[in-house]
């Protein structure tokens, strides 16, 4: 059990003296993972809300594919994008392979099915409850969608939490497209694989402390401004 | 609806502000290296005084040799410092690479159980290898293509063991970079094939210890390739080449003899000027 003193003691002094590249690093982790769910935000919801209301062939084969798709490996997310990053792969000639960039799109390849999914099954319970509703206004599905997801902003900001812990939290696809270079691309999760495989465990395990506190603090601001909108617009 | 008008630019705003934040580009060059000369902490000494002195940045991706080299095939470094003579020539004769130089070396060793129930400790690597297969103590392989394990390979061969019937029996292929398979042979009280650096750095040691170092035939040579331009057009030629350049003359090789852990220098300057 020395191992979990030690590295609570780590941690603590890790913030204590509020290290420089730590919170770098914390930065990154944060930037990258918050772009990563904005972007699959954007991507996902309004799939999720057509997948919800919409009437098309292939409709269920999609719900079916995206509840799947939440299950992606982050390892073969990095290996795909890597592939296409690479200079030598179709998109090479952006040098974008080892930069935050190819980060953010990993982590918002591997984000957005669980967003659509999880917003396909909001807006589908609400469906189901406006629909006669909806309907006798003469709104078109794609409208009727677009009012769902305003309508169910609050308990979709569930879905968006849900697709930043998958991001922040998985280290295959950011250690394959990011390199973990030293101050570009070094994340939380990279940083702890490289101190465990240094065989610092104490170190890796207070780094894994810290990052769990971060991912706790984040969903603790959204649940306190959740609540405060929800009195000041709900 | 005011609401709905904010919170749409708001989520603008948040993108903006990523894009903004990526903006800012610098002078760098990427360096495929192995995990040897970046988790010994060889790296975070050299290369701030280079970057100092030339104000090109480094971005290390740490892999083993063999990954190492196949980014540099793909194209997505500029130079490749790397640690297999043989895997580094052929690299040169596919006309990947321009020329290889010769910058370091330092040496394996066989990590093992301090108490060795083998008794495979000594100088003689063969014959400490044919002790452990003899008494089939576990033995960890990093079973990754890297320099490390091209090395451990040509030491079995060489000790005339035949590791098709030891595997999945004391023999252990772990496919994991140097740490990593540290951390099984420590937990395991395995022996193990390791460059120097590494377990000089290596903290989780739990009851291993060197069993065999000093043999001539454990030197491991580090080797330093310009990736060819004529293959990749957008490699940075002349600020790899300058980094190269750096790193073989009297400054880089000054640096790299005076990194030392714990009073131990790691790795021996060797370049041919």
């Amino acid at each position: 059990m020395t191992e979990f003193n030690d590295a609570f003691l780590t941690a603590w002094q890790l913030l204590a003296v509020s290290d420089a590249r730590l919170s770098a690093i914390v930065g990154l982790s944060l930037r990258v993972s918050l772009v990563a769910t904005l972007v699959a935000c954007v991507v996902g919801m309004p799939i999720g809300a057509l997948l919800a209301v919409g009437r098309f062939p292939g409709r269920r084969v999609l719900i079916v594919l995206f509840n799947g798709l939440m299950g992606l490996p982050p390892v073969v997310v990095g290996l795909l994008v890597y592939l296409l990053l690479s200079r030598a792969g179709p998109l090479g000639q952006f040098g974008l392979l080892f930069s935050p960039e190819a980060m953010i799109i990993a982590q918002a390849v591997l984000v957005t099915p669980i967003v659509a999914a999880l917003t396909r099954q909001v807006v589908a319970d609400e469906w189901t409850e406006y629909r006669e509703q909806l309907r006798s206004l003469g709104a078109s599905r794609s409208r009727a969608a677009a009012t769902l997801l305003w309508d169910g902003r609050f308990s979709l900001s569930t879905a968006a939490l849900a697709g930043f812990g998958r991001a922040i939290a998985e280290v295959g696809a950011v250690m394959i497209v990011g390199g973990n270079i030293d101050g570009v691309t070094r994340v939380m999760t990279t940083t702890i694989a490289l101190e465990t495989s240094k065989g610092d465990l104490p170190l890796a395990l207070a780094l894994g402390f810290i990052l769990i506190s971060v991912v706790l603090a984040i969903n603790a601001v959204a649940y306190a401004v959740r609540g405060w909108a929800e009195r000041r617009w709900g | 609806m005011i609401t709905r008008r904010l919170f749409c630019s708001a989520l603008a705003a948040c993108g903006l502000f990523a894009a903004a934040a990526s903006q800012a580009q610098e002078r760098f060059i990427t360096v495929s290296s192995t995990t040897s000369t970046e988790q010994s902490g060889l790296f975070g000494h050299l290369l701030p005084l280079f970057e100092k002195a030339n104000g090109i940045k480094v971005r290390v991706v740490a892999l083993g040799t063999g990954q190492a080299l196949d980014m540099a095939r793909r194209g997505d470094a500029d130079v490749v410092f790397v640690h297999d003579k043989a895997a580094e020539e052929k690299f040169i004769a596919e006309g990947y690479g321009v020329k290889r130089q010769e910058v370091m070396y330092n040496d394996f060793v066989v990590i093992g159980p301090k108490a060795d129930p083998a008794k495979a400790g000594g100088r003689d690597i063969l014959e400490g290898l044919r002790r452990i297969a003899a008494a089939k103590a576990p033995f960890v392989s990093r079973g990754d293509k890297s320099g490390t394990h091209a090395a451990e390979l040509r030491y079995w061969k060489a000790a005339g063991v035949d590791l098709d019937k030891a595997k999945g029996s004391w023999y252990r292929d772990t496919g994991s970079g140097m740490g990593p398979a540290l951390n099984t042979a420590a937990s395991m009280d395995a022996y193990i094939l390791a460059d120097r650096g590494t377990w000089l750095s290596f903290k989780n040691r739990a009851n291993l210890g060197i069993v065999v170092e000093g043999d001539k035939r454990l030197f491991n040579q580090y080797g330093v390739i310009l990736v060819n331009p004529a293959k990749h057009p957008h490699v940075k030629q002349a600020d790899g080449q300058k980094f190269i350049d750096w790193v073989v003359a009297t400054d880089g090789q000054k640096a790299i003899a005076d990194y030392k852990i714990g009073g131990e220098q790691l790795f021996f300057p060797n370049a041919k000027r």
